[in-house]
């Protein structure tokens, strides 16, 4: 036993040496990790604020040649992005009406019959569907609007892609949410007698509309900035277009177009940075809401 | 105090003005002093939230562990000063044993018993390892039970089996002494009784300072007994005397069941 | 009493469409599909020939899916040091002070960043930085993308971990620390050991997501459609060739790429599985 108790002090400095080391490299490693973040709204900042104004919100992008006359002449490119607004706005908005209702009511259907094997299956499916590749999306909205329905390049097509990507994350918002609901309030709401459908409209879903709401609003920020399958089937548009049935732009989209076009590279910072402070604001106000509620 | 308690001779550890707060000013363990006798079973009685838990703890310095709480006082264990001497180096000479049997999940029964050894780094021959885990299994009378299953996850054992393994991975250190915090208060009575009795068979060997919410265990088993109350200890003496005839009035209504 | 049943007949019926959409994705993709299979076969899959012209027209998949892979598997490589330390931050180390909320926050707004935008940075901050690290290729290539996409990764593996490590009962760690182990020590032989199916299940979440990833891909590894045969070798995957030569595609070819959505769906779809099925076992 002495023998042991000798060991011990002996491993003593090497031991705690080494407790602070791991304590060191978790705490350096972990700044790494989040140095990406800072370093990109970093350079979102820098490259892109001098372009932004109310032109660039209201105005659609200027042609090549004016973006190189402008260039040439040392001046900042005129025009905005307001295609690429309306056109995420109006798919974002479509996809939601969209995917909102099927997603909520289908989060209650696995809510009121856990267990069940439809209600089961059904989950899984979500989760599994979650997983999917967003370009995957793409190339089945492509297949389901754009070539049968609408026949060409439209934004219900890009809708439909990005509402089947919001489905499973309203799905499962939904049934964490009405999980947390205690089951007192519901079954005082059925023993009065009251109609199950008013109960889901009138009990579950306002109480757990903060919930809810979380849930769409994160939903919403994660397809705010997809790109891949909107180049599938929305395929963009030098206009504003309000019609579902034509090819419209988006910002992401936008951002690509100005990527590959060297008069107008300099346009894809500014455009970058609104992109991300519509995702960073949609984050925290989520976050602010579920923080509220709990 | 008093002339039959608490003159203990070459005490295994004495307690010298231990002060706990969690709440600057406000104390859970307020100054107290006490010997603990040496090869022999001492519990810490007294009401839920009267300190007895985090005067045990802070022994073995678990506080720690969490910031804001503030541990002031001095251990002296078999002579020397251990205040400041480094957690991971007193926590092996102070075994402890908590209220929930909690065996490591991921670990076998025989990588359970020699846990300690494996966590502080310790490389031992696989005789010895054989022998320290045959040893103490068998001073918690368990090794019968378990013998043949060895290699298997302590998890399916009983909770009696378990906090006898728990027992066992304490006493695997060969500690100067040991700490058990209602080490009986998750099982049913037979386990129990079963650990009671390897207590009272322990102390042989080993000094044993106890916290039981459980009077009647504290008569059973203890040779000397604490009654703590409100962070403050209020009596300390002989088991015997302190049942048959309590000094303090807080004693007698707590033995007598007027609160806890 | 009847408007009852409407209800429960309207509840069913939205879960029974979120099954006919995926068994519908099923279907399209594989009658999608079904015109590059014939033509091609198991070489479809075999095949490293990807050959658009016409009259000589070859589709074989291998290089993108060989592209996938390898760059996904770098990609955890990558992000496993990172995302690991970063759920001890959040989950032991600072476990509910500020400063966890802060890192824990930062990470998840990792995930909020658009892929473009990752695309951007990687092509405009990290690609020069990595020339002037003497990376070959201008430095596009599976490195590069597999930097990218290990960053962003992160937050997938991050979030599930050190929720579950953060879970590990206090008492067990209090055992641990008894016996006089350091914190580090803890971690290794306690913590982990218990929260081991969870991060695990948190790494092939955040691996089948960097299996999906397309724009940020697509913009750093240089879309050559070939095998890459080094590490700093240009490359394609199946989700960046399908971004690329959607646009010009029709009849053979975009069955081709249809054929290559099919097979990231369904490998997608099993990783996923494996990960949820691992997270379901553990609750």
């Amino acid at each position: 036993m002495s023998s042991s108790a000798n060991l011990m002090v002996d491993n003593l400095g090497r031991r705690t040496l080494k407790d602070k080391f791991y304590k060191v490299l978790v705490v350096v490693l972990s700044i790494v990790t989040i140095s990406p973040i800072v370093l990109i709204i970093y350079e979102l900042i820098v490259k892109g604020y001098r372009q932004i104004s109310f032109d660039f919100i209201l105005k659609t992008p200027p042609d090549t040649f004016e973006a190189m006359t402008a260039l040439s002449s040392g001046e900042l490119i005129p025009g905005g992005i307001a295609n690429g607004l309306t056109g995420t706005l109006l798919m974002v908005v479509l996809a939601s009406v969209i995917a909102i209702p099927v997603g909520v009511i289908t989060g209650i259907y696995l809510y009121e019959n856990p267990g069940k094997f439809l209600a089961n299956l059904t989950r899984n499916v979500s989760d599994v569907l979650q997983g999917v590749p967003s370009i995957v999306l793409g190339l089945i909205a492509y297949m389901w609007i754009v070539k049968p329905i609408t026949n060409g390049f439209s934004a219900l097509a890009g809708s439909v892609s990005l509402s089947i990507m919001m489905l499973p994350m309203i799905v499962r918002s939904t049934e964490e949410t009405l999980k947390m609901i205690p089951q007192t309030i519901k079954e005082a709401a059925l023993a009065l007698g009251v109609p199950y459908y008013k109960v889901i409209l009138r009990v579950l879903i306002p109480t757990s509309f903060s919930g809810l709401l979380t849930g769409i609003l994160l939903g919403i920020s994660r397809v705010l900035g997809e790109t891949a399958p909107l180049m599938l089937t929305a395929l963009g548009s030098t206009m504003i277009n309000l019609d579902i049935t034509k090819p419209t732009s988006a910002v992401p989209l936008l951002i690509w177009e100005f990527y590959n076009d060297p008069n107008m590279v300099d346009l894809i910072w500014s455009s970058s940075l609104l992109l991300m402070a519509m995702v960073l604001a949609l984050n925290l106000i989520s976050k602010r809401i579920a923080a509220r509620t709990k | 105090m008093n002339d039959n308690s608490v003159t203990i001779k070459d005490p295994v550890l004495s307690i010298r003005n231990l002060c706990v707060s969690y709440d600057k000013g406000k104390y859970a363990v307020d100054n107290v002093s006490a010997d603990i006798k040496r090869n022999a079973v001492t519990a810490i009685m007294g009401p839920s939230g009267c300190g007895k838990s985090t005067m045990l703890r802070a022994i073995n310095r678990m506080h720690e562990l969490y910031e804001n709480i503030e541990t002031k006082g001095n251990l002296i264990l078999n002579g020397k000063d251990i205040t400041d001497m480094p957690t991971i180096q007193l926590r092996r000479k102070v075994g402890m044993v908590f209220q929930r049997p909690n065996p490591f999940p991921t670990m076998s029964i025989y990588d359970n018993v020699i846990a300690g050894y494996k966590l502080n780094g310790i490389r031992l021959k696989k005789s010895e390892r054989d022998d320290i885990v045959e040893r103490s299994l068998s001073d918690v009378t368990l090794w019968e039970e378990v013998k043949d299953t060895l290699h298997k996850k302590g998890s399916f054992l009983s909770g009696g089996q378990q906090q006898r393994l728990c027992i066992a991975r304490a006493l695997a250190f060969d500690p100067e002494v040991i700490l058990l915090d209602e080490p009986t208060s998750a099982l049913d009575p037979v386990a129990t009784s079963k650990i009671e009795d390897l207590l009272v068979k322990l102390k042989e060997n080993y000094s044993i300072l106890m916290v039981t919410h459980n009077m009647s265990q504290a008569a059973r088993i203890s040779d000397y007994s604490m009654f703590m109350y409100l962070g403050e200890l209020v009596e300390y003496g002989k088991t015997k005397d302190m049942f048959t005839r309590p000094k303090d009035r807080r004693t007698e209504e707590y033995l007598t069941g007027k609160f806890g | 009493m009847n408007s009852d049943k409407i209800t429960k007949g309207v509840l069913l019926l939205s879960s029974l469409l979120i099954l006919f959409v995926a068994g519908g994705m099923m279907y399209s993709l594989v009658e999608g599909a079904i015109p590059a299979f014939k033509s091609f076969g198991l070489k479809f899959v075999f095949s490293n020939n990807w050959n658009p012209t016409e009259g000589k027209e070859n589709y074989g998949a291998l290089p993108f899916i060989s592209g996938t892979i390898i760059t996904a598997v770098a990609a955890l490589l990558i992000s496993l040091p990172l995302s690991f330390s970063a759920s001890l931050f959040i989950g032991e180390y600072y476990r509910g002070t500020k400063l966890a909320k802060v890192l824990g926050t930062m990470v998840d707004l990792l995930a909020g960043i658009p892929s473009i935008v990752y695309g951007l940075w990687g092509f405009y901050v990290l690609r020069p930085l990595l020339i002037d690290l003497g990376l070959p290729n201008q430095g596009f290539g599976v490195f590069t993308a597999s930097v990218i996409l290990a960053i962003m990764i992160i937050p997938y593996a991050t979030s599930l971990s050190n929720e579950i490590i953060a879970m590990v009962p206090n008492e067990l760690k209090e055992a641990a620390y008894s016996l006089g182990a350091t914190k580090s020590e803890v971690i290794f032989n306690v913590v982990v050991p218990s929260a081991r199916s969870g991060i695990v299940a948190g790494y092939i979440l955040s691996f089948g997501r960097a299996l999906g990833e397309t724009m940020a891909v697509t913009m750093l590894i240089g879309n050559s459609n070939v095998i890459p045969d080094s590490f700093f070798s240009t490359g394609n995957t199946m989700a960046s060739v399908i971004a690329n030569q959607f646009g010009e595609a029709e009849g053979l070819k975009l069955s081709a790429l249809i054929a290559i959505g099919l097979l990231l769906f369904l490998i997608t779809g099993i990783i996923n599985a494996i990960g949820k099925f691992i997270i379901k076992k553990m609750a």
